[in-house]
């Protein structure tokens, strides 16, 4: 047995006797059954009072959020559009619909020139805003939560939404957008800044004071601004300092001339990085000649912004409350010190910061070492330390997806190819297939099950496979659900699930004697040993009482009556019927006699269809031709020659003679038709 | 959970894969008993104790209310419906209400003994179960769908179709066979024998004729059927015995069907599986060349059995197969009583004396073409240590309306 990266998770059932110790379970396609029992005393049963419940075990709690199916739902759009593009690019589909904001009327942007890469950043971006959007409305649902349970409980799935759209971002940054030495540490900047939000809450505060500079927050605030590098409004702090207070109005002044000019790369610039690394190498000298001057001596507050902005490590690890966690530590640490770092050496600083930031106080969280399992670009541990942290797969199988996209999970030399991406986004979508309510109709707010096709679609492997097996375990409470299962598999031509499917509502609606239904379920299901079951039930009815249900069913069978012969038969037979009814004699007379001398008609049935012959034959007119009219005898006479003429007692005999007198009567009825036919066709030849 | 091994170069990953093969299949959750506390009498409040941090939850309790052990519970193909049985003779059926509620609708005495196993036939063939029992009979039930008062109180009506009383010994598994084949069912005894019946009329389950006798030569604990429905591969049945005698030796045994002979022939018998087996499960196939079956013995074992091509074996025989153990875990510390697959057979549970039920997935789907190894690669398992928070509560705080004060590109 290898060890295991964890404990696995052990769910426990409540009030389940654990002397016994064993039970036993089955798998349903969404949930799991388990009881107590003892499987040892097999032969002889002691009557103990076993553990009296049942115990229905669910997975995957995070289908059941309402708040999460938001996401789910939103992200699969995202999903699919990436999918396209793929697609469009390898020209399997030409006129891909991709959603508008991934069409290709928009320009490139400046820095690349490329669709591709473009549309991929963009992808990106919309996931996480997917996952800002439900963390809003997880944080709303937390402060408008009435219990204080439920409250802990959203506040908690705020913090792993804010986790995950943390990692997203610096996954974004360093694997998508793949930002060389210089931009990397802008872009960085604003990672922090997106996620050390609580500053600009504070500023309103203190900007919103009657006297900004003399807030207890003041320098707290000045500092925060530094440390992010958000100079330009550090700057406007300083000069309301310096407004109120003529004695440091000097320093703040040289302060805010260094925060001025410090060199940094702006997009539309088109410095080099080695013109940078040299004006800024200038401009790091006159802070540090500032500082050894004691230009700021009299002002501590003052003394140590300088500190920080000469990137002193100690001056930033007096910072601690306010840098909050070692990553924002790192990139203000880069800032002031490395602000054209590479990316290839950036796990090198990451990894320091973390030690010097936790100073062997704390050991680090998962979070801290997704974040720097990143930093070392190392994709394979990202995703798995994801995978262990994460109650659901939405995440990484999303992620995957699209760094597989990227083509980075090749590259990245991981010898299972993309096949981690179909492993994930299987996962995944098996979990969504576990939702579904049969009693709900809407498609938005309880059916991911069929979000989960999609996800299925796009697994080339096993994704056809897993689906067949998913799809067929939907309860067809409804029709329209079954019909909206149905439509599924008919599109992906899944023949034997349309035929299992359509089988299953056919035999349900011969249980519940709803024949039409039946007949049109076995029809569509092309299943002819059950469409001639229906039929069967069908004439059996009409013996019984003299008419048809469902007759719209059958007089517009079409085509379909082919499936079996005794569907053709009952089409043909119904056929007849309408014929005699429309009074047209004629038509429903040969109609009536082909479907004895083809054969169709079901031996049984022929002494019923002599009998509907029997008010043809008494027309005033004369209907049957002498040559029909033979036919229609040697009919009569095979089924009488082929009875057994057995003399049984009571009931038996009494039915005999009811069909003995009925033969009798047709033959009767044959010979004056006969009779008149011979006159009547004699009569016509001669005039 | 991954080996210790991942993520230290790929270079190790593959040494340890080669070296252990079997630990690709891991131990991923378990569902324990939980103590009893002493005071209380009993638990069982509905969805205490497991909180929403697990991964796994009881999303609700049942009261069974059968006076005796219950032997098994089964779900119906769609999840909707249930069956359990008892040593008190009886046989339960539940069904899942709209608001997710599940409600005994019938409960009827089913044999004159206990009743070890019930099962649900696909319903293609309608509402079908099946029961076998120490009684020595197994037996077939139908719903009828009643136009009388039944259905007012919620209850439906069963009715017996069949009493299968070939067996001269308790019947200890009853199986319908993969719908392709029909309506058919497979029983097995402590006698030794295995049985194949089949309905030809799916519309008359009064008629049952027994097809096959298959001579086990051991007392017989369970079978399965192999649900693979490609046209390449035969039907197919294993058989496990829990035989304890001290000369009874190779407990597994598979059984194929010849389509020349029309009989089950002995395909193979696993020879390496020599303790008691308890339980016996197919893997759904995938689409796969090969196939997969787990063993519940005095360890969870996973074998997979590899067709040889035909044209290399002698023409009409049964076919051979590589077999393999893929896995071998002795986690439940004693015997192991069940094993099942999850729908699309990626999730292998089981049950022992441990009182937990554990959880193994494979690492990846991707299978080398023998089927000998297990390709190892990082096991990706959504689920976190029970013991803490995922991640810890982040020290920012959210201030709400900032949150969407970012970049305009949104």
């Amino acid at each position: 047995m290898e060890e295991l990266d964890g404990e696995p998770t052990v769910t426990l059932i409540p009030g389940v006797n654990s002397k016994k110790k064993q039970m036993c379970f089955d798998w349903g396609p969404g949930e799991m059954l388990v009881c107590e029992t003892s499987f040892n005393k097999k032969e002889k049963s002691e009557t103990v009072p076993g553990c009296p419940f049942i115990y229905i075990i669910r997975k995957d709690i995070d289908v059941y959020s309402q708040i999460l199916r938001k996401l789910f739902n939103e992200s699969h759009g995202i999903f699919v559009g990436l999918q396209r593009i793929e697609e469009e690019l390898t020209g399997k589909s030409r006129k891909a619909q991709l959603p508008c904001f991934l069409s290709l009327q928009d320009a490139p942007c400046s820095c690349c020139m490329s669709f591709h890469f473009c549309r991929l950043v963009r992808v990106s971006k919309n996931y996480r805003s997917v996952i800002r959007a439900c963390m809003e409305e997880m944080h709303q649902a937390a402060i408008a939560a009435k219990d204080p349970a439920s409250g802990r409980q959203f506040s908690s799935q705020v913090s792993i939404l804010s986790a995950m759209e943390l990692i997203w971002n610096l996954c974004e940054i360093l694997f998508i957008e793949v930002a060389p030495a210089g931009p990397l540490l802008l872009h960085l900047l604003d990672w922090v800044r997106l996620h050390v939000c609580e500053v600009d809450s504070l500023l309103a505060d203190v900007l919103g004071s009657e006297n900004p500079s003399k807030h207890e927050s003041f320098w707290n605030l000045v500092t925060i601004l530094v440390l992010q590098g958000r100079l330009d409004e550090a700057r406007q702090m300083l000069s309301k300092e310096a407004d109120v207070s003529p004695t440091s109005a000097g320093m703040c002044r040289i302060l805010g001339d260094l925060m001025r000019t410090m060199p940094v790369l702006s997009p539309g610039n088109t410095q080099t990085l080695t013109e940078l690394e040299l004006k800024w190498q200038h401009w790091h000298e006159e802070c540090e000649r500032h500082l050894q001057d004691g230009t700021f001596a009299s002002s501590p507050h003052l003394e140590s912004l300088c500190k920080i902005m000469l990137g002193d490590e100690a001056a930033l690890l007096e910072q601690k409350e306010l840098l909050n966690n070692w990553y924002h530590f790192l990139v203000t640490r880069l800032l002031y010190s490395h602000p054209t770092v590479k990316p290839i050496d950036l796990h090198f600083y990451a990894q320091s910061s973390l030690d010097l930031f936790l100073g062997g106080e704390s050991s680090p969280e998962p979070l801290d070492n997704i974040l720097m399992a990143a930093f070392e670009f190392d994709i394979h541990q990202v995703i798995k330390e994801c995978s262990i942290a994460l109650s659901n797969w939405w995440f990484v199988a999303h992620l995957t997806d699209l760094l597989d996209h990227c083509k980075l999970l090749q590259s990245h030399n991981l010898y299972f190819g993309s096949n981690m991406r179909e492993f994930l986004l299987l996962e995944y979508a098996s979990g969504l297939f576990a939702h579904h309510r049969p009693s709900c109709l809407s498609s938005d707010c309880c059916s991911l099950w069929q979000l989960g096709v999609d996800y299925f679609d796009y697994c080339p492997e096993l994704g056809r496979v897993s689906l067949e097996l998913h799809i067929e375990r939907i309860p067809l409470s409804t029709e329209q659900k079954a019909l909206k299962v149905l439509r599924i598999c008919e599109q992906r031509q899944m023949t034997e699930q349309v035929r299992s499917i359509c089988k299953i509502l056919a035999m349900k609606a011969v249980r519940n004697n709803r024949l039409g239904s039946a007949l049109s379920w076995s029809i569509r299901a092309k299943d002819a040993a059950f469409a001639t079951l229906v039929s069967d039930r069908f004439l059996r009815d009409y013996c019984e009482r003299g008419c048809f249900s469902d007759l719209d069913l059958i007089d517009n069978l079409g085509p379909a009556m082919m499936l079996s012969d005794r569907l053709t038969f009952l089409g043909k037979y119904r056929e007849f019927h309408r014929f005699y009814g429309e009074k047209r004699f004629f038509d429903a007379a040969s109609l009536l006699l082909s479907l004895m001398t083809s054969q169709i008609a079901p031996r049984c049935f022929w002494v019923t269809l002599l009998t509907d012959a029997l008010p043809l034959l008494e027309q005033k007119q004369v209907i049957f031709t002498t040559e029909q009219t033979y036919e229609l005898m040697r009919c009569l006479e095979d089924l009488a020659s082929g009875r057994p003429v057995r003399g049984e007692p009571g009931a038996q005999r009494l039915q005999e003679d009811i069909e003995n007198t009925k033969l009798e009567m047709l033959r009767l009825a044959l010979a004056r038709n006969l009779a008149r036919a011979i006159i009547k066709e004699g009569s016509l030849e001669g005039s | 959970m991954t080996g210790k091994g991942v993520g230290h170069g790929a270079g190790a990953r593959v040494a340890r894969a080669v070296r252990a093969p079997a630990a690709a299949w891991s131990w991923w959750a378990a569902v324990r008993a939980l103590p009893r506390p002493p005071s209380s009498e009993v638990g069982g409040a509905d969805g205490a104790g497991a909180g929403p941090a697990e991964a796994m939850f009881v999303a609700r309790s049942i009261a069974a209310d059968h006076k005796d052990l219950i032997h098994d519970v089964s779900f119906d193909f769609h999840g909707r419906r249930m069956a359990t049985c008892s040593s008190d003779q009886s046989v339960k059926v539940w069904d899942k209400s709209e608001n997710g509620d599940w409600h005994c609708t019938a409960s009827w005495k089913t044999h004159s003994g206990s009743v070890w196993r019930v099962t649900w036939a696909h319903p293609e063939f309608g509402q079908v179960l099946a029961s076998c029992s120490f009684d020595r009979t197994a037996a077939v039930w139908e719903e009828i769908v009643g136009e009388s008062n039944d259905k007012l109180r919620g209850q439906s009506h069963w009715v017996k179709r069949t009493t299968l009383v070939d067996s001269r010994t308790s019947v200890t598994d009853v199986k319908f066979a993969p719908k392709h084949m029909g309506l058919m069912l497979a029983t097995c005894s402590a006698d030794g024998i295995v049985r194949i019946y089949e309905a030809p009329d799916v519309m008359n389950l009064s008629q049952w004729s027994l097809q096959h006798e298959i001579s086990c030569k051991l007392s017989c604990s369970c079978i399965s059927w192999n649900p693979s429905s490609s046209r390449a591969h035969s039907p197919m049945i294993a058989v496990g015995s829990d035989d304890s005698s001290p000369n009874a030796m190779a407990k597994v045994q598979i059984f194929e069907y010849n389509e020349n002979t029309r009989k089950y022939a002995k395909a193979e018998t696993l020879m390496t599986v020599t303790d008691p087996v308890h339980d016996i499960a197919f893997a759904p196939n995938l689409g796969r060349s090969f196939h997969i079956l787990a063993i519940a013995t005095k360890d969870v074992r996973i074998f997979t059995l590899k067709p040889v091509r035909k044209e290399l074996t002698s023409s009409g025989g049964p076919t051979k197969f590589e077999i393999h153990i893929v896995a071998q875990f002795d986690n439940h510390n004693s015997q192991v009583w069940r094993v099942s697959w999850n729908i699309t057979g990626t999730v292998l549970a089981s049950s022992g004396d441990d009182g937990c039920v554990r959880l193994w997935k494979e690492s990846t789907a991707e299978y080398q073409l023998t089927g000998v190894t297990l390709l190892f690669c990082c096991l990706l398992h959504a689920h976190r240590n029970g013991k803490r928070a995922p991640f810890p509560l982040p020290q920012r705080r959210l201030t709400s309306p900032k949150i969407h004060q970012q970049p305009a590109y949104y």
